[in-house]
């Protein structure tokens, strides 16, 4: 064992505490834990700074109100935007009263028991099922109106939906469902119990105690959580595929049972060619993307400090 | 100001207070009873993904035997000369998968070590977000990074051969997609350690680089090994950024400069197509989605797992 000589006049051979090193060995081992956090900050960086360069080209205000063309000139992202809008619409509409139902029902009401518990780990279990899979799941139920065993609604002509934009919107909304609710169980778990007693003390019911007092303390935590699952429904490609939706479609959707498309669809027709043209045009399509979704997340993050006192996260 | 109520009692009253309450205990009921349901499409969803599965899955396998379809090496449903050997699909996602985890982990590990233990508060609330924001970026983004911009760089750099669909290109953005996966649920599990244990480990005149490696890492261990998974799991359910950076070529190859092609791909390769529904061919989407369903349940469940015995140990 080799030993610093200086140190051998106050400590034993035997120990030799190589502080040295051991703070040199810390500090080395700090920044390669930093350079290893901004490497995916870097990649961020330069995967903005790219899509701008690539869609910079055809980023104006005709983008948003040509349908998509041959002629690269001429294309546009007017189905694709006014497509996304009525989906995401059509999935909040269905999510946010639904889930955030289910999260006063397992926050507010339901028993301790095994079939809250069944409830709770089956909700964290679809919250990790690949998103493809809800696509097939749409596909069956909404589009083709069977379970799998007999004959399925579309074949004996009852069923209406078919590729529609409630279609899109009702799986999607089953997608982001489980976000909503554990979000939505958060902010209403942040909700402090003496609200509620108070309002048992006066002789509130339940609902009344729910409706008046602890829902509309936990709103504010509740569509932060909502919007952000929305944030993440409107990014989805692959479900929307499965189901059906049409890629090149050159009107916008009148009503809930009009065909459609949506923004990362478009974006993955565009890019999925060979021309470079319609690779920029896909750029153009993913900066639109970005700039709706972070015009949520600033809504998103606003309502969270306009409302939010340390509720949520 | 409220009248007490016990000064106005007349029959007529008590009469209306008795029914108020009997209305107002039946809108209760219906109030609770709705919001179960709607609890309760959560089971439905569930029940409603595994009956399908099952059912297009079954009749599939009535067709085209499961040894053929588990075992076979040769994939093209498409083809006039049919074969139905899922491995090559298997193979492809994997291998995406394992490459994109070689990128994920180490970095997430380290993102997460970073921001439990070494950075400044100030520095944590800005650095946590922006990591998360690369989960929050739709796939599709990073599939046309992966075609546009990372495989040229390969071709113009390094592998000159690089297809312009090949598996490298998908296993890197992949991996930095489920970077945050790891950091986050890593940085909440060690930030989790109990601060005695660090504090001892200090007081025996640890340096910081040992307190992590030898008392906070391993304690939060069980926590880290379930955002591995937990990312492995998202690696493999991975799909637009796939479609678009690895191509359609199924093929079992572990050389990562081709074109490969994952479970998720093929069943958006079939969507986009002109398959008829209800052939066989068509059911072979819901064959590989119930293999790829089972797949990743069968993750989430040991990751769901190993997070709730790690939690038992310091409640």
């Amino acid at each position: 064992m080799t030993t610093d000589p200086s140190e051998t006049s106050f400590r034993s051979n035997l120990f030799n505490a190589k502080l040295g090193r051991r703070h040199l060995t810390g500090s080395i081992f700090g920044v390669v834990a930093l350079l290893g956090a901004l490497v995916g900050v870097a990649v961020l960086i330069i995967m903005l700074v790219e899509v701008w360069r690539d869609g910079i080209r055809y980023f104006r205000l005709e983008f948003l109100d040509l349908f998509p063309s041959r002629k690269p000139d001429q294309a546009g992202f007017k189905s694709a935007f006014w497509g996304s809008l009525w989906v995401i619409g059509t999935t909040a509409m269905i999510a946010f009263p639904v889930g955030v139902s289910a999260a006063i029902y397992l926050e507010e009401y339901a028993p301790k028991n095994w079939i809250t518990k069944i409830l709770q780990t089956n909700i964290s279990n679809l919250a990790g099922v690949p998103s493809i899979v809800y696509g097939l799941l749409g596909l069956q139920i909404f589009v083709r109106g069977t379970i799998g065993v007999g004959p399925s609604l579309e074949d004996l002509g009852l069923n209406d939906f078919g590729r529609s934009v409630l279609t899109g919107g009702l799986t999607l909304a089953l997608l982001i469902l489980p976000v909503v609710i554990v979000a939505s169980q958060e902010s209403l778990r942040a909700v402090p119990p003496s609200i509620r007693e108070a309002s048992y003390g006066v002789g509130a019911t339940r609902w009344q105690t729910v409706r008046h007092h602890v829902l509309p303390e936990a709103l504010p935590g509740v569509m932060t959580g909502t919007i952000l699952a929305l944030s993440r429904a409107i990014g989805e490609t692959a479900p929307l595929i499965t189901i059906g939706a049409l890629t090149f479609v050159a009107f916008t959707p009148e009503h809930l049972l009009d065909d459609f498309t949506v923004m990362p669809i478009q974006i993955y027709n565009w890019a999925a060619r060979p021309q470079h043209d319609f690779q920029d045009l896909a750029a153009t399509g993913i900066m639109v993307l970005l700039i709706a979704l972070l015009v949520m997340n600033a809504i998103a993050v606003s309502l969270r400090y306009r409302f939010g006192h340390g509720n949520g996260r | 100001m409220a009248i007490d109520s016990s000064s106005v009692i007349n029959s007529s009253g008590a009469t209306t207070r008795f029914r108020r309450r009997r209305s107002r205990r039946l809108s209760e009921s219906i109030v609770a009873a709705v919001l179960m349901v709607c609890a309760a499409v959560t089971i439905l969803t569930t029940v409603g993904i595994v009956a399908i599965l099952l059912a297009e899955g079954l009749s599939f396998f009535g067709e085209v035997s499961p040894q053929d379809f588990f075992f076979g090496t040769r994939w093209t449903p498409l083809f006039p000369s049919a074969g139905f050997g899922v491995l090559p699909l298997i193979c492809g996602t994997l291998l995406i998968a394992l490459g994109a985890s070689l990128i994920s982990l180490p970095l997430g590990t380290l993102a997460a070590v970073y921001l439990s233990e070494y950075a400044q508060p100030k520095v944590r609330n800005i650095l946590k977000p922006i990591l998360e924001v690369l989960a929050g970026v739709p796939t599709i983004v990073y599939g046309y990074f992966a075609l546009t911009w990372i495989t040229p760089l390969l071709k113009s750099t390094i592998f000159p051969d690089i297809g312009v669909f090949n598996a490298l290109s998908a296993m890197i953005v992949v991996g930095i997609m489920t970077v945050p996966m790891v950091s986050s649920i890593s940085d909440d599990s060690i930030r989790a350690v109990p601060a005695s244990l660090r504090e001892a480990a200090y007081g025996l005149g640890s340096t910081k680089f040992e307190v992590v490696t030898r008392v906070t890492f391993p304690a939060a261990l069980s926590g880290i090994v379930a955002s591995y998974i937990l990312a492995v799991s998202r690696a493999i359910g991975e799909t637009m950024a796939v479609t678009l950076a690895a191509g359609a070529s199924p093929r079992i190859t572990a050389n990562p400069l081709e074109s490969v092609q994952t479970m998720t791909a093929y069943i958006v390769q079939v969507s986009l197509g002109d398959t008829p529904q209800g052939t066989t061919v068509f059911r072979t989407i819901f064959a590989v989605a119930l293999t790829l369903f089972a797949i990743t349940l069968i993750m989430n469940v040991i990751s769901d797992r190993i997070v709730s015995r790690y939690k038992e140990r310091y409640e």
